[in-house]
């Protein structure tokens, strides 16, 4: 399954290991994952507290670094990059939305849309502006674009973070509990716009949630138990339209 | 977001108008740092200025004098008892070429030839020892202001002119247009017009002082064609005691700087100047370590924004830059406060210390070089103190960060 359309291969992991050194023992978390996700696929991890799926997100995401193993991201292998080219692909390349929206108070809704815009190429400018707009009004918030950020609600800040997120046109957006934080109906809205960015610009989402309920909506499910991939299934009831 | 603006600056300025408070109570603990600063080099240098011209009124800033003369003993160098011969009046050898050499130096600002010595002033029966001063009034106001002094008739020392001070003109009873007769030690004498009355803020100069004109004073003190000294007034006046060594090493002449024959007084100008230096440079190390420990607070209360700035692609050296820039700014806007501050303390300062009839004590400026650096120091040390925490918060991994 790995082999196939690798030309198309978004993310690839190959013998990912992660140990942490806990006193003078070296602790594995991760035991040598292999996984493969392809553009436009719409996947979430699942797995118990601890298994985990935040040190792999953290890994997938270029915020951590690997202790063995290979991880590409759109064909690039990243173990050999350096700290400072790290830091462009993952600007570049991955858009994050956390389960604490964690969005910059300081500046307003479509200035944190802006943002990932802004400190890839140094300075403001109209381009940015009328694309952050755009964004905002994709996820139905055109009207609190002048809003601070903290002045939204937790559903708005969840959006203006997905606008965020896609701000750069990443290969792969990670969501870490996007709707952890919400009541029901909330995160249903988000979820269905998540699914909704996903179906129009065929952007990879992969999804780590506790929510079975939620996990059930993803075309593809990847359980991790103990830093290692149990199962790796398509979900048969939300198998993707083609 | 100001289009011209890069990303660095918009979030500096973003957190500092974020985090209002606390900024405003760095900015305002600056400010009054710089104004102290500001003030207190302000009414230093007024009073240092006003010290000196107070007590060097009346002194040149470099005098050359004829060496001594010393006996030496024909033979049995050791063995004969040699009494320090007694120093008489003696001209500056070939001082008209010497006076050429010293036109050459940059230093010096003003050379004025000098013959004075010892004589008395005879009006009635009143008799007074006075100190007979020969000069070229052009080039001695240059190094003695005194036309500035002159408080009754005019600077003028023409053949049978004299200017004489007002506390002789008391002892002897004599005003403007009044007759003084001269008897020099060595007998010769002369009978001049006072046409002029100074005040040197002296009394023992003003009771002393006689300005004659230079011929006349070299016929009366047997000097003819000489002078006893060369008055020299410097641009830097604080490099006389090096320009002296100087002159003394290359002409063999006895040179004297005011900071020689003011020792004490110069002693008390350093002294002060340095205790000065160490009251600012604590002051500027209490505003650094208020600068960084704001930013300290701010880049702890920041780790989670820094830590999405981070996974959102900015660099180490991005997040760096906006805490340094933040450190940069405060010290600035500090410093323009304080400087405003020291205006306004100054302004008081010249309404408070008048003297009786209204005029300021002495002048005190804020000059407008004093603000600029001011304000260059104080955003250096802005930039300086902020370099420990946003190196501290561009060290932060994201990853922890994030989490909180």
């Amino acid at each position: 399954m790995a082999e196939a359309l690798p030309a198309n291969a978004v993310l690839q992991l190959a013998g990912l290991k992660k140990s942490y050194l806990s006193g003078d023992s070296e602790l594995e978390v991760l035991h040598g994952i292999d996984l493969t996700l392809q553009r436009g696929e719409f996947a979430a991890l699942i797995g118990p507290s601890g298994s985990g799926k935040s040190t792999l997100l953290n890994l997938i995401g270029l915020l951590d670094r690997p202790s063995a193993g290979q991880l590409f991201i759109d064909g690039v292998e990243t173990s050999t990059l350096a700290e400072a080219e790290i830091t462009r692909l993952r600007g570049q390349r991955i858009g994050f939305v956390f389960q604490h929206h964690l969005l910059i108070p300081a500046f307003t809704a479509l200035e944190n849309v802006m943002m990932p815009l802004l400190i890839d190429r140094g300075r403001p400018d109209a381009a940015m502006r009328a694309r952050a707009a755009e964004l905002l009004a994709g996820v139905g918030l055109s009207e609190r674009a002048d809003y601070p950020a903290s002045k939204l609600s937790g559903g708005q800040q969840q959006r203006v973070a997905i606008a965020r997120a896609l701000a750069m046109r990443p290969s792969l957006v990670l969501a870490d509990e996007p709707t952890g934080n919400l009541d029901t109906h909330t995160a249903d809205d988000i979820f269905a716009l998540l699914r909704e960015v996903n179906q129009r610009e065929q952007t990879t989402f992969l999804i780590v949630t506790h929510d079975p309920r939620l996990a059930g909506r993803c075309d593809r499910i990847v359980e991790l138990v103990d830093g290692d991939i149990v199962s790796d299934r398509p979900n048969p009831a939300h198998q993707p339209a083609g | 977001m100001h289009p011209w603006l890069p990303f660095e600056w918009i979030a500096a300025t973003r957190f500092l108008r974020e985090g209002r408070t606390q900024s405003l109570l760095i900015i305002v603990g600056v400010g009054v740092g710089v104004s102290v600063i500001v003030f207190m080099s302000a009414l230093l240098s007024g009073l240092q200025s006003n010290l000196v011209k107070r007590t060097l009124s009346s002194q040149a800033h470099l005098v050359l004098l004829p060496p001594e003369e010393i006996a030496r003993p024909q033979f049995g160098e050791g063995q004969a008892l040699v009494q320090k011969q007694a120093q008489r009046l003696r001209s500056i050898d070939q001082w008209q070429a010497l006076r050429g050499r010293l036109e050459k130096l940059p230093e010096i600002a003003a050379i004025s030839p000098v013959a004075s010595g010892p004589a008395f002033a005879v009006r009635g029966d009143a008799n007074k020892s006075i100190n007979l001063i020969g000069i070229e009034p052009a080039n001695y106001v240059r190094v003695i202001e005194l036309d500035q002094k002159m408080v009754g008739g005019e600077l003028r020392v023409n053949a049978g002119e004299a200017l004489i001070g007002i506390e002789l003109a008391r002892d002897l009873g004599a005003t403007l247009g009044d007759k003084l007769r001269i008897n020099a030690s060595n007998g010769a004498s002369d009978t001049l017009t006072i046409v002029g009355l100074f005040d040197l803020g002296n009394k023992a100069a003003n009771a002393r002082n006689v300005y004659v004109g230079l011929r006349t004073a070299q016929s009366l003190l047997d000097l003819v064609g000489g002078v006893s000294s060369i008055d020299l007034a410097l641009h830097d006046m604080y490099q006389a005691e090096a320009l002296s060594q100087r002159l003394n090493a290359e002409t063999g002449l006895i040179a004297d700087s005011w900071i020689k024959t003011n020792a004490q007084f110069f002693t008390a100008l350093t002294s002060q100047r340095i205790s000065s230096n160490v009251i600012r440079f604590f002051i500027g190390l209490s505003v650094a370590f208020g600068i960084a420990s704001v930013l300290v607070v701010s880049v702890v209360q920041r780790s989670r924004e820094i830590g999405i700035l981070r996974a959102m692609g900015a660099s180490r050296g991005q997040v760096l830059r906006t805490f340094l820039l933040q450190g940069g700014i405060v010290g600035l806007l500090g410093s323009l406060l304080g400087s405003a501050l020291a205006w306004s303390f100054l302004a008081l300062w010249r309404t408070l210390a008048v003297n009786a009839d209204g005029t300021p004590m002495f002048m005190i400026e804020v000059e407008p070089g004093l603000v600029l650096i001011a304000a260059a120091g104080a955003t250096l040390v802005g930039v300086l103190a902020a370099l420990m925490p946003a190196r501290r918060a561009a060290s932060l991994d994201p990853v922890v960060a994030i989490r909180g």
